[in-house]
C-alpha cells in the first residue's frame, strides 16, 4: 500500500490533457486506426450510434479503472486473459442493462454490442496505459478515448443519416415533397447506407483533421 | 492474518498464484453476471412480450401512438386487451386445442415439429366497427437469420387485412425493407385462395408484380433471398392453418 498521498489535484494538467488528447491529437479511430469495424457497422443511423458510443466509453473507463485498481496484482503470464474477462464481463452488463432499458436501441445494435469487446481501443488502452497507471488517470484515459471514438462515430453517423435516409435523429429533415416519388428531383444516397461509405466519410475526416494539424502528417 | 494475507505474500509468478488468481476471478465474475442477469430478466421479458403484442396490433393497423405514449407497456396492454377477443389454437385438423394460450406458443418450436403434432396460435381481434379479423403468426428464414410476422385474414378467410413483418438482422436499406410500411401494404386486400378455392397464397414476384393480380406483391429490389424467404415462410405458414381456413368458411356457409 502506497502512504503517499494523492497531491495532485484531480484535474490537473496532465490529467485534463488525458481526457482531451485522444479527442484530437490521439484520437483512436482517426489517428490510431483502432475500432473501425464498429465504425462501420453502426453509423447507419445516429441512434444507435451514439448508443455505442456511450457503451464504449463506460466500457473503455470502467475496465480501465478496474484494472488499474489489479495491475499490481495480476499475474503477468495470464494478464491478457485476466483483461479479457473484465471486458467480456462489462460488456454483458452493459448489453444486459440496454436490453433491459432501451430495447428497441438493443435490438438495432444486435452482436455489435457484444462485439465491443473485440474492440482494439478497449484492449488497447488497457495494455498502453491501466497496465502501468494508477486508476483515476486510467478512468480519465478511458473516458477520453471512449468520448474520441463516440465523436468520431457520431459525426460519421450524422452524415450518413442525412444523406442516406433524409432524417436526423430518426426525424425527417430533407422534406418529403421533393423526393422523386412524390415528383420532385431528390433520391436518398442508398451508398450512404452501406459499410463503404462509412470508411470513405472516416478517410474525410482523417484527411480534415491532418490539413489542420500538420504535426499528425508523417515525415 | 488471513488466507488473503497469505495469498498477497505469495510469488507472483508461481504457478499456484496463477491458479488460484484465474479461480478466484472466474467465481466473482460469474456470481456478479448471474445476478445482473436475474435481476433483469422481468424487464427484458416485458420488453419482448411488448414487442410481440405491438406487433400482432400493426398488422390490423392498431399499433399507432405506442412509440410515442408515455407508458409504451401500459398503451400496449390496454390495446391488446380492448381488440384481441379471443386468442385461439387449433391444430392441422383445423380443431380447437384447449388449455393452451396463443400468445405463449412458441411458433420456432412448433414448426420444428411434424405437422400432425403442431400447435398454431390465431389470435381473434374485433375491430371498432364489430368486424372481425384473423391474426395468423408466420415464421420463416430471411438471408441473415430468422424473419417473422403477423397476417390479419378478413373473417372470409381469404382477404388479407394487413400484415406486418420483422427481421433479425436482414441488410439495411435491402432485405430489412420488408419492415417498411409501403412493403407491408401491398399485402392489403390480396387474398390467398384463388377462385376454385385452392390455397395459392401471395407470391412476392421479382421485377414487378401486377397491380391487378390478387395474389402477388412486389419483390425488393437488391433484396432477392429475403423476399423468396418471406414468399415461403407465408406460403409454408398459413398452409398450416388450411382446415382451419376451410370449416370457418363452412360455418359462414351454413
Amino acid at each position: 500500500m502506497s502512504d503517499i498521498k494523492q497531491k495532485e489535484p484531480w484535474f490537473s494538467a496532465k490529467n485534463l490533457k488525458l481526457l482531451t488528447e485522444p479527442i484530437d491529437a490521439k484520437n483512436p479511430i482517426t489517428v490510431l486506426v483502432l475500432g473501425i469495424c464498429s465504425a462501420l457497422a453502426v453509423t447507419v443511423k445516429l441512434k444507435p450510434a451514439l448508443v455505442m458510443a456511450i457503451s464504449v466509453t463506460v466500457v473503455t473507463a470502467f475496465s480501465n479503472l478496474i484494472i488499474s485498481m489489479m495491475r499490481n496484482s495480476i499475474p503477468n503470464r495470464i494478464r491478457i486473459i485476466v483483461q479479457l474477462v473484465i471486458i467480456a464481463a462489462l460488456v454483458i452488463l452493459v448489453d444486459e442493462i440496454l436490453k433491459a432499458y432501451v430495447y428497441d436501441v438493443s435490438k438495432q445494435l444486435s452482436v455489435f454490442v457484444g462485439l465491443i469487446i473485440t474492440n482494439c481501443i478497449i484492449m488497447g488502452r488497457l495494455e498502453a496505459f491501466a497496465l502501468g497507471n494508477k486508476p483515476w488517470p486510467s478512468f480519465l484515459d478511458g473516458i477520453g478515448n471512449g468520448v474520441g471514438y463516440g465523436l468520431i462515430l457520431v459525426v460519421v453517423a450524422f452524415f450518413r443519416e442525412l444523406l442516406g435516409s433524409g432524417t436526423i435523429w430518426g426525424y425527417r429533415i430533407i422534406p418529403e415533397s421533393i423526393y422523386v416519388k412524390s415528383g420532385g428531383f431528390y433520391e436518398n444516397n442508398g451508398m450512404m447506407i452501406l459499410p463503404p461509405m462509412a470508411l470513405i466519410l472516416v478517410g474525410v475526416i482523417i484527411w480534415i483533421q491532418r490539413s489542420r494539424n500538420k504535426s499528425l502528417i508523417e515525415e | 492474518m488471513g488466507i488473503l494475507d497469505n495469498f498477497k505474500k505469495m510469488d507472483r509468478n508461481s504457478n499456484l498464484y496463477t491458479f488460484l488468481y484465474a479461480s478466484g476471478m472466474v467465481i466473482l465474475v460469474a456470481a456478479l453476471l448471474a445476478i445482473a442477469a436475474t435481476s433483469l430478466k422481468p424487464a427484458q421479458q416485458k420488453n419482448k412480450e411488448t414487442e410481440k403484442k405491438i406487433d400482432i396490433l400493426k398488422s390490423f393497423g392498431k399499433a399507432e401512438g405506442a412509440d410515442k405514449a408515455a407508458n409504451k407497456h401500459q398503451f400496449v396492454e390496454e390495446a391488446f386487451k380492448k381488440y384481441i377477443a379471443e386468442q385461439i389454437v387449433v391444430n392441422s385438423k383445423g380443431d380447437k386445442v384447449e388449455g393452451l394460450e396463443a400468445f405463449k406458443v412458441d411458433l420456432k418450436a412448433e414448426l420444428a415439429k411434424p405437422l400432425e403434432q403442431r400447435n398454431l396460435p390465431i389470435f381473434k381481434a374485433q375491430l371498432d366497427d364489430q368486424s372481425i379479423k384473423y391474426i395468423i403468426p408466420v415464421r420463416g428464414r430471411g438471408l441473415w437469420g430468422p424473419i417473422w410476422g403477423y397476417i390479419a385474414l378478413n373473417d372470409d378467410m381469404n382477404t388479407i387485412f394487413g400484415a406486418t413483418f420483422a427481421h433479425q438482422g436482414e441488410t439495411p436499406g435491402l432485405g430489412a425493407e420488408i419492415n417498411t410500411v409501403e412493403f407491408q401494404q401491398q399485402f392489403i386486400g390480396k387474398s390467398i385462395f384463388d377462385n376454385n378455392n385452392k390455397f395459392v397464397s401471395v407470391s412476392v414476384v421479382k421485377g414487378g408484380a401486377d397491380k391487378s393480380n390478387p395474389h402477388a406483391v412486389d419483390a425488393i429490389s437488391g433484396g432477392t433471398i429475403t423476399s423468396v424467404g418471406l414468399q415461403e415462410m407465408v406460403y409454408d405458414c398459413l398452409e398450416n392453418y388450411q382446415s382451419f381456413f376451410n370449416k370457418q368458411k363452412n360455418i359462414g356457409h351454413e
